[in-house]
């Protein structure tokens, strides 16, 4: 019998089917006032078994726009893929790099027309020159909600305090990386299907910078 | 005419031996011979212009518009085959909807203008097709880039940006009175002055010939929505157009 409770709240929270592969996951990001920082664990699990410990989960859609990824890994690496590929469309025919807004927006689209069949929950952020720095968050339904600090993922639910909690405005870069690795070791902590390392990726006028904290220097605790 | 009676001016997809497609030069003839149309891109926005000519003393004053919104802030006016023009606004309101719909932000001016070029241009590849019998001037303002632009798309399907253009019968004419003008300093309601007087001043000697001026802007003191002008604005600009225009004729007859 189909269960009554929202898909979040089963022990299969994605409603992956038998053996697929998920990226268990938490998954975050947050604006800060000269661009964005992104951040991921690195586990990906079938079932109990950790199917990769040092996954790339923040995958790039153009110069400037990144994506993290939770779910399934199949369906994300596939709509990540797509929009990456309208992306470069919209880019040719602008003649000037995409902006966050549509990059979300082309998320949300094909993530709703095909919610029925997609176990999806996406972060779009990155920088761009008409808006600086965003963070769309487009959960399980296809809905697109711009953020100023965006979390996701099944460890994501242990971290809805802390964030709130630690969330200031008007951070500077690194007070926001710190935050951001902060709540990630966390929900690494509590959460089963996260773990691994922490990948972070910075995007502002000038560029990326990626970089990753290996799994036994997490600043976890006070 | 030269092409006439030769077999090469049948079809669009014939090209002539000197490499013309007459079919096409036919089309942008039914433009040269209808009503002047004209559009400036001035220093906070466009005005776009349009002698309507009226083939019936009865219709009733608004009525055949020319000049029509496309997307809140793009409008486009056209002169030439009304009914193909206005299958070419209809084109232009699709692509605006659908690209809204799939980004999520309004039509960028450059990506309308070129995909209705291609549409245009599309009508002179096909034996089954005739080209488009009018031109096309749209006026559109983009907020990213916050700027306002203006294009013309030709019956060729060629299409330009420009910050004065002009079709129609009075084209030429038009065309030097735009150039003594200083857009880069003229303020829309200067423009829409202007742009009255360009066009009544152009319209041929049988001046009592009926006709309704068409104008309408996207300004920067409405948002940049696309805006038809009321029917007062445009009555005080004929007014300073006529008043003009005399002043012009009198200065004239002095020298001489």
């Amino acid at each position: 019998m189909a269960s009554l409770l929202h898909p979040s709240q089963t022990s299969n929270p994605y409603n992956l089917k038998p053996g697929e592969v998920s990226s268990g996951t938490t998954i975050m990001a947050v604006p800060f006032k000269g661009g964005v920082v992104l951040g991921a664990d690195s586990r990906v699990s079938t079932g109990t078994y950790v199917a990769n410990r040092a996954s790339d989960k923040i995958a790039q859609l153009t110069e400037n726009i990144f994506c993290c990824r939770s779910g399934s890994a199949a369906d994300t690496q596939a709509l990540t893929d797509y929009v990456k590929f309208y992306l470069q469309q919209w880019e040719v025919e602008s003649g000037r790099p995409a902006t966050v807004k549509v990059a979300a927006h082309l998320m949300r689209k094909i993530c709703y027309q095909n919610k029925d069949n997609l176990s999806a929950g996406v972060i779009v952020a990155g920088w761009d020159p008409v808006s600086k720095g965003q963070v769309y968050n487009i959960p399980l339904g296809g809905t697109c909600i711009e953020m100023k600090c965006a979390i996701g993922g099944s460890g994501s639910t242990y971290i809805y305090g802390l964030t709130d909690a630690l969330y200031k405005e008007n951070m500077g870069k690194q007070e926001t990386l710190d935050f951001v690795k902060k709540s990630i070791s966390h929900a690494m902590a509590r959460d089963g299907s996260s773990g691994g390392i922490i990948r972070t990726c910075v995007v502002t006028e000038d560029g990326v910078e990626r970089e990753y904290i290996p799994g036994n220097k997490l600043p976890y605790g006070p | 005419m030269a092409s006439s009676g030769s077999g090469y001016d049948l079809s669009p997809t014939t090209f002539s031996p000197d490499g013309r497609i007459f079919q096409v030069e036919y089309a942008s003839k039914s433009v040269a011979s209808s009503g002047t149309l004209i559009g400036l891109k001035c220093s906070d926005g466009i005005v776009l212009a349009c002698e309507k000519l009226l083939a019936n003393k009865m219709l009733v004053p608004g009525s055949n518009k020319r000049i029509n919104t496309v997307s809140k802030t793009s409008g486009c006016a056209f002169t030439g085959f009304v009914s193909d023009g206005r299958q070419i606004v209809n084109r232009a309101r699709e692509e605006a909807s659908s690209y809204l719909d799939t980004y999520g932000i309004p039509v960028p001016p450059s990506v309308l203008a070129d995909r209705l070029a291609h549409y245009v241009h599309y009508f002179t590849l096909h034996g089954a097709l005739r080209p488009f019998g009018a031109s096309m001037v749209l006026g559109c303002y983009e907020e990213d880039m916050d700027e306002a632009s203006l294009y013309m798309v030709e019956p060729s399907g060629q299409v330009f940006k420009y910050f004065g253009c002009a079709a129609g019968k009075g084209r030429q004419g038009a065309k030097t009175e735009i150039e003594k003008l200083d857009l880069s300093t003229l303020t829309v309601a200067q423009g829409v002055k202007e742009a009255a007087r360009i066009v009544t001043m152009l319209r041929d000697d049988g001046k009592d010939k009926p006709m309704e001026l068409e104008i309408s802007t996207v300004a920067a003191e409405n948002n940049y929505v696309h805006k038809p002008c009321e029917k007062s604005v445009i009555a005080e600009a004929e007014k300073w157009a006529k008043e003009q225009i005399e002043e012009e004729e009198d200065m004239e007859e002095d020298e001489d």
